[in-house]
């Protein structure tokens, strides 16, 4: 009998195209996604260099980083502005398929990707953003490279990789009702920290993971590299095919029976061994808050921002310190008690239809509290599109939050949708980092209806008090 | 890109750890079309003050680390964003080596791509190294072929790098030169894909 092998075992073998000793192999890449920041200074390389671009049609780019939300042609910064001509002509000369700020396909990178089909279990995708592990939620084998593997993918279509360690992430039982999967991966990425997936690819295995959405598993796969990991993902099933069925750039009639054949013989044979698991039990997992300047620095919103004394090293100690201080809370403070004055819902993490779906539910005839700004920015002009036929727009507009066009927008303040120094922002974004929303700016992470309800309450809140049937 | 075989340099310290890419180069300076001139960046927010003065308590901003070329820093350096804005600036700013006890991958990578080698040491030698810089004027050698990094006093360590990361830093290969010698490879592939 065959040896059993992990969905990426099988992914990395379909797509060697040269192995040597010594050296990584030769990956051949299905699919490159191209944004406006990472790419400039590749295509700047190949027209150096006289060379082409090997496979226009493998490659699609949009702009997403720099968009504006808000008044969507005008561009305040010239340098942005500059960045994205010079994404819309490298594209012309290129031959390159572009969604740009004027294509009603445009949106964040990982959010369109999916939506329009391109995105399919055991391609192997790159992209020059690190947050491309998104696709892996398909059974894809993606992961985020630097802008010299921009050019080198646009150049020949490959990629050097050396073969990184698998890693099966666990999730046993199931989810409470109105936990959401951006708890989830909070509570992975808080109970094994930052660091644990590095060198790895996280596959997510488990009852609690097959249970959830095409769209709560991109939250997840989403985070894997705020885990350090090289990539995430997850098996592909009935869920994954029924996703994609129908979708542009997804095959069609017979082909596509025999495309979803071969999709569901790549999930992991049972009995498949990883290099290294981990465990969580879902059951525990309760909605989460972040508290820190990291992922992992993380909460349930019914506990307290931990103190300098509790941790374990002197490297943590001055950690802890530097978060604390940074984010100018207390130790011991609850979590609950700290007032915000931005809530963004938004980004690849938790932009996506059902993510506004369930923010909507929770606003709906209330009012976001006085001294909060709130802000909706789908994740692609589809999504606002669809949104906008649900009439979410009109519920979250007439709660006092602003409907935006789609962009990364205050993921990473490149835009002008920015948080002043010190101000607080409860966001469904993946990173807390220092400085990330804007210069100073503190930055607590969280699941769409927890910053829905925090908009509304003015202060993080267990958004479970708000529906009233009762669990179970 | 420039080989590296050997560089001895100045050290400067960055005693924290999963020192991520948006404070190595933050997003305000990644509009550029360029790949020059982001050293002047580097480290913004810690470096500069609102008013874009440099501040005292960042130790890099100190007379004894200028002209630094050696930057030895805590666990998971470089973790977040794959911007390769982040060597650029390194390397711009005029860092050469880089060592922790771990890096992220992404960025790990990318150095490799730039010319700046990234070494691995253990724990403890990091810590060493982080106490003895605190001293004006402490410098340290990297030497790829043997894979070492010693100091004047006594201090020697030897690091693991793949052989394909080595031979690439130290040649300054054009990594996309050596992938088109397997053009037929790769067509081949293509081939017997469709
Ligand atoms: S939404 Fe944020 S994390 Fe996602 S691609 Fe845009 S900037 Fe990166």
């Amino acid at each position: 009998m065959a040896r059993a092998r992990t969905i990426v075992d099988k992914i990395w073998a379909d797509h060697v195209v040269h192995t040597e000793k010594d050296k990584p192999d030769l990956l051949y890449i299905d699919l490159h996604l191209v944004h406006e920041v990472t790419s400039p200074q590749a295509f700047e390389g190949l027209r150096m260099k006289n060379r082409r671009v090997r496979r226009p049609e493998r490659t699609f780019a949009t702009m997403d980083h720099n968009v504006p939300t808000i008044a969507r042609h005008f561009i305040s910064d010239p340098v942005s502005k500059k960045q994205m001509e010079t994404l819309y002509d490298n594209c012309q000369e290129f031959g390159i398929n572009l969604a740009d700020i004027n294509h009603p396909d445009q949106g964040i990178v990982h959010v369109i990707g999916p939506e329009l089909g391109l995105t399919q279990p055991g391609k192997t995708i790159v992209c020059g953003d690190s947050h491309t592990s998104t696709h892996g939620a398909f059974g894809a084998l993606a992961f985020g490279i630097g802008t010299s593997e921009v050019e080198h993918v646009l150049a020949t279509q490959s990629i050097w990789q050396a073969r990184p360690k698998t890693m099966n992430v666990k999730v046993n039982g199931r989810l409470a009702p109105s936990v959401t999967a951006k708890d989830l991966i909070l509570a992975i990425i808080g109970k094994f920290g930052v660091r644990f997936g590095t060198g790895h690819i996280l596959e997510y295995t488990g009852e609690a993971i097959r249970d959830l959405s095409m769209e709560e598993r991109m939250t997840i796969c989403n985070m894997s590299i705020e885990a350090g990991a090289r990539a995430g993902l997850i098996s592909p099933d009935e869920t994954t095919i029924d996703y994609i069925r129908g979708r542009r750039h997804a095959p069609e009639g017979e082909a596509f029976e025999e495309a979803a054949d071969y999709w569901r013989s790549l999930a992991t044979d049972p009995g498949a061994e990883y290099d290294a698991v981990v465990e969580i039990d879902a059951d525990e997992v309760e909605p989460q808050v972040t508290w820190g300047i990291n992922p992992g620095m993380c909460l349930p919103v019914s506990g307290s921002v931990p103190s300098p004394q509790d941790a374990e090293t002197d490297a943590d100690r001055e950690e802890i310190e530097r978060a604390l201080e940074y984010m100018g809370l207390e130790a011991g403070q609850p979590i609950s008690s700290v007032p915000i004055q931005h809530v963004f819902i938004g980004s690849c993490t938790n932009s996506r239809l059902s993510d506004l779906e369930r923010a909507a539910k929770v606003v709906e005839g209330r009012h976001v509290h006085e001294g909060v700004r709130a802000l909706v920015v789908p994740g692609s002009q589809t999504v606002k599109q669809q949104a906008e036929e649900k009439g979410l727009d009109k519920i979250f507009t007439a709660a006092g939050f602003e409907w935006r066009e789609a962009g990364c927008s205050m993921c990473l303040a490149m835009n002008d949708d920015i948080v002043p120094p010190g101000e607080r922002c409860a966001s469904t974004s993946n990173r807390n980092f220092e400085g990330r929303q804007g210069n100073g700016a503190r930055t607590h992470l969280v699941a769409p209806e927890m910053a829905a309800a925090a908009a509304v309450e003015g202060h993080f809140v267990d958004v479970r008090s708000y529906f009233s049937t009762p669990a179970g | 890109m420039e080989p590296i075989r050997k560089h001895e340099g100045l050290v400067f310290p960055l005693n924290r750890s999963n020192v991520d890419t948006d404070q190595i180069i933050p997003k305000q300076f990644l509009k550029r079309i360029e790949r020059q001139g982001f050293g002047q960046f580097l480290f913004y927010n810690w470096r500069f003050d609102d008013n874009d003065q440099p501040r005292n308590d960042f130790s890099m901003n100190k007379e004894q680390y200028q002209g630094a070329t050696v930057l030895v820093a805590g666990e998971n350096f470089g973790c977040g964003s794959s911007r390769e804005h982040a060597p650029w600036a390194l390397q711009d700013y005029g860092f050469l080596v880089i060592i922790a006890p771990s890096f992220a991958d992404i960025f790990y990578n990318n150095c490799s791509k730039n010319g700046i080698l990234p070494i691995k040491l253990e724990e403890d030698e990091v810590q060493q190294l982080m106490a003895k810089a605190e001293n004006p004027g402490y410098r340290l050698t990297a030497d790829l072929e043997e894979q070492k990094v010693y100091d004047s006093e006594g201090f020697e360590a030897s690091f693991d790098i793949t052989p394909y990361m080595r031979e690439m830093l130290l040649n300054g290969w054009d990594e996309i030169s050596v992938t088109l010698t397997l053009d037929e490879k790769i067509a081949d592939f293509e081939a017997s894909r469709s």
